[in-house]
């Protein structure tokens, strides 16, 4: 029932909402900015997840991290630890933290001190030390996981109240870009101990306390969650009293709602929806090409697409322009590189092939396929912000494919079954895409192309190429910022010549909010910052 | 006599308690997944619990010993814990049910007092214009679909002229803490300073979904009434009264409007399992924090034990409503207590 009423709902909400331009319901007095969000969150802690839904709704509120990313230029600045220091051999860090700053003061908690080093080595330890007691309250750390943490990160110490070191097991550049993300939030080594007194070890996840803009107060799962002001936040005064966080699954539900400013600000996936929201003079949309990229990968260790030469060819005969007209509305930046032109290794003497079937026939001719060849192409068969509609994609490519004397059939399983099936490289080629967890660019190479990631099967194209990885293993053991750049710069390069995948498309994402609303800050790493935000009478 | 009668009901609830609760216990075996984990909502039962859950289930017993031993756990409270958030069930039930009943009994209210005066005065000025306009009126509220008007209304007092909101029970800016369940007795208790404004507000989150689910009930409250008022200005008591000289006025007041309402008790307990079904979608579309918006978004998740916990509790109040509203019934009717 909830199924064919949510339709009709939706299709019949969207057909009203087009013809009106409402005006406004009366304001409350009460101080406080709603955000609607698309979800749940499944926790309180960032360590525990990488959902984006959850990170929008709990990390940049309730909690700082040692090391910020700034959204303006994407450079590194300091948050909790004030200044940090890198041993030669770039195996330790040693962090100084700040001063006075305040815990959150809670119902469930009544801190007595202010951050010290112990709670960053409570933080780090918990996800690294298998004998700390709330190692094994979690099941596991995602984003930990996939950066390698256990092997990367010797041991982390608190040498006096001020300081903290963290030893590695070999250099990585990449390190500190880790520390920066949304997923590494300072912790409360004191409330862990009242926890643990209390034998009340889950609540450390589920009854947050950190040292972020806002505190929590309550959570209804599937209805709101509130957060009030923290008063002593150690950064400049937290403008709102509350910030509530209304949970709207239903996007057209979100726009109606955004639409009578019972919710100040939403995020709007939809472009249909978008498109209509920028003709009103109410609202403001912020867009934002986000950390991501929509691509197309060939299985390159099945022939023809094992030929550079072949590769070259299908990415010469794709239309791309037509592409980000008919999937993404104009709402995303052809992709010239896998990297996204906002990050500071983007090299923009890379260009991606351009569309011209003559060449692509050529080429084909030159590989020994002068009357083309049948292949398949597999499309995902979910909605994501760097792929909005696979299925057409890839309906668009085979008619592209057929000028070349290509014969493509289109296939697609449900989620679970595409995944393992790509994991055991059955395609011949594949439409999907990547969303980076931080500003690194390490985060677009390694899980994406090396010889390592071919055999955990994230790589999709399946390529090991010797050259290519001692390209990004050095990027990442040098850190000198002009020397990794110049790795980075020739790995880019590289690719575009062997096109393990045709990058497609850089997406970007949107945020919407009334006009009244000023003081909002979006990273394109990571959640929204309400810090700053007021609303105007 | 009246005695016996009260006892009749009771023992034909308890039989529906017993076949409904009948049905929700045989559910756990028919769920796909571990028995254990159906009953008691657990999602990861280690091996040492297992033992406990299992010995206090009486899984190794008969199928009629786990059931009462299923019904005893009802009875003290432990329903077992969502599957979705493995929070006890009952809880989640007690912050969801007053919602519904809220909405449902300001529904019914509004039918009461819009439908009742209006089906007597269509029955008093018979075939009349205003009977006719009466009539076709409740014939096209009859025939509405709730989703479909819901949506209309939603367009025309929230989006277009911005007068209502479109969903919710309350703005989320205001913090009531939950009392009674019921959301004005709850702001009325609340110590807040924006005591009057949140009432407001409330009241406006409140119109909307009140009206679409109050107009399937009035239309039939105007028609059952109308019908019920014109049998009994037809019956021969009625005449003679006239007859003997009294005034139309003291007719309608003595004679015709207290046997023109007694059914109407009756039908506010028939029309309850409508409201209810009614009730579900209306939650829905207005993502109203109810019953039926979380039953349903309960089958969608596959949380059993919710589900269950939801039959349960809607049936034993559609069956209990029927049951009080048939008592009062027979209690106000002298005809039905010289029956019992």
């Amino acid at each position: 029932m909830k199924n064919w009423l949510l339709g009709a709902t939706s299709i019949a909400l969207a057909g009203l909402l087009a013809g009106c331009n409402p005006p406004e319901l009366s304001s409350t007095t009460v101080d406080g900015i709603v955000y609607c969000a698309e979800g749940s969150p499944e926790v309180f802690n960032p360590q525990l997840v990488t959902s984006g839904t959850t990170i929008d709704a709990i990390s940049q509120h309730l909690y700082d991290r040692l090391i910020d990313i700034d959204p303006a230029s994407g450079r590194l600045v300091p948050s909790l630890a004030s200044q940090w220091t890198v041993s030669d051999d770039g195996l330790t860090y040693r962090f100084t933290l700040r001063n006075s700053v305040a815990f959150h003061h809670t119902s469930y908690f009544k801190p007595s001190r202010f951050l010290n080093a112990t709670d960053v080595e409570f933080t780090f330890n918990r996800v690294l030390d298998k004998s700390n007691p709330f190692h094994f309250v979690a099941t596991e750390y995602p984003y930990f996981a996939s950066v390698g943490w256990q092997s990367l990160v010797a041991k982390v110490t608190a040498v006096d109240p001020e300081h903290v070191e963290f030893v590695l097991n070999q250099p990585d550049s990449s390190f500190l870009s880790t520390l920066a993300t949304d997923f590494s939030a300072i912790l409360s080594a004191e409330y862990a101990q009242q926890l643990q007194q209390q034998k009340q070890e889950p609540k450390l996840d589920e009854l947050p306390v950190g040292t972020g803009p806002f505190k929590f107060r309550e959570y209804q799962k599937d209805v709101l969650i509130r957060y009030y002001q923290h008063e002593d936040y150690w950064r400049k005064a937290v403008k709102p009293q509350q910030l509530v966080i209304d949970i709207v699954p239903d996007n057209t539900k979100r726009l109606a709602k955004l639409l009578t400013h019972e919710c100040d600000v939403a995020p709007i996936p939809r472009m249909a929806e978008l498109s209509m929201l920028s003709h009103s003079t109410d609202f403001h949309i912020d867009e934002q090409t986000a950390m991501n990229v929509g691509y197309w990968a060939f299985n390159t260790q099945k022939p023809p697409f094992n030929d550079s030469r072949v590769r070259r060819a299908l990415a010469h005969a794709i239309n791309r322009q037509n592409i980000l007209q008919a999937v993404y509305f104009g709402q995303a930046v052809a992709a010239q590189s896998v990297l996204p032109p906002n990050s500071w290794a983007y090299n923009d003497k890379v260009q991606a092939p351009a569309y011209d079937p003559e060449t692509a026939k050529e080429l084909l001719a030159a590989a020994g396929y002068p009357k083309g060849f049948s292949m398949d192409i597999w499309a995902m068969p979910v909605q994501r912000n760097y792929n909005p509609n696979a299925q057409k994609m890839a309906e668009l490519i085979q008619a592209d494919l057929a000028q070349v004397g290509i014969r493509a059939r289109i296939i697609s399983y449900e989620w679970n079954t595409f995944r393992r099936k790509l994991k055991d490289f059955e395609h011949d080629s594949v439409l999907i895409g990547w969303s980076a967890d931080n500003a690194d660019p390490d985060n677009f190479f390694r899980p994406l192309f090396s010889c390592a990631a071919a055999q955990s099967g994230s790589n999709r194209a399946n390529w090991c190429d010797p050259t290519f990885d001692q390209f990004i293993s050095n990027a990442v053991l040098t850190t000198q910022m002009e020397q990794r750049r110049s790795f980075y710069l020739a790995a880019q390069q590289y690719l575009i010549e062997q096109m393990p995948l045709l990058p497609i498309a850089h997406s970007k994402r949107f945020l919407v909010h009334g006009q009244n609303i000023e003081g909002i800050e979006t990273n394109p790493y990571g959640g929204i910052n309400f810090a700053r935000a007021e609303k105007r009478p | 006599m009246i005695i016996r009668y009260l006892l009749r009901r009771l023992f034909l609830l308890s039989f529906v308690f017993v076949a409904a609760t009948c049905f929700t216990f045989s559910l756990n075996y028919f769920y796909p997944g571990d028995l254990l984990t159906n009953f008691s909502g657990i999602q990861q039962i280690d091996d040492a619990q297992r033992q406990t859950l299992a010995a206090s289930m009486g899984l190794e017993q008969s199928v009629v010993q786990q059931y009462i031993l299923y019904v005893q756990r009802l009875v003290a409270g432990n329903w077992g814990l969502s599957f979705a958030t493995q929070q006890p069930v009952i809880g989640e039930v007690q912050t969801v049910l007053p919602a519904t009943l809220e909405l449902a009994a300001y529904a019914l209210l509004v039918s009461l007092v819009i439908g009742i005066p209006l089906g007597l005065l269509a029955a008093i000025k018979h075939e009349s214009w205003f009977e006719r306009t009466v009539s076709t009126l409740s014939s096209i509220g009859y025939s509405l679909p709730v989703f479909w008007w819901a949506l209309l209304l939603i367009m025309l007092f929230s989006l277009h002229w911005g007068l209502l909101p479109t969903s919710g029970r309350l703005s989320v800016l205001y913090e009531i803490p939950q009392v009674t369940g019921f959301m004005l007795l709850d702001i009325l208790l609340a110590p807040v300073p924006y005591q009057t404004e949140a009432l407001r507000d409330a009241i406006r989150h409140l119109a909307l979904p009140t009206l679409i689910l109050a107009t399937y009930p009035t239309t039939v409250m105007i028609r059952f009434v109308r019908d019920s008022m014109l049998e009994v200005l037809a019956q021969n008591y009625v005449k003679t009264a006239r007859a003997k000289g009294l005034s139309r006025s003291q007719v309608l007041y003595h004679h015709g409007l207290r046997n023109a309402l007694l059914p109407v008790t009756h039908q506010v307990g028939l029309q309850f399992s409508t409201l209810i079904t009614l009730a579900m979608m209306t939650e829905v579309i207005f993502s109203w924090p109810g019953i039926g918006q979380w039953l349903i978004s309960s089958i969608y998740q596959r949380n059993f034990t919710a589900i269950q916990a939801g039959v349960l509790v809607i049936s034993s109040v559609v069956v209990a409503v029927n049951m009080f509203t048939e008592i009062l019934h027979t209690l106000l009717n002298p005809l039905a207590r010289k029956d019992a």
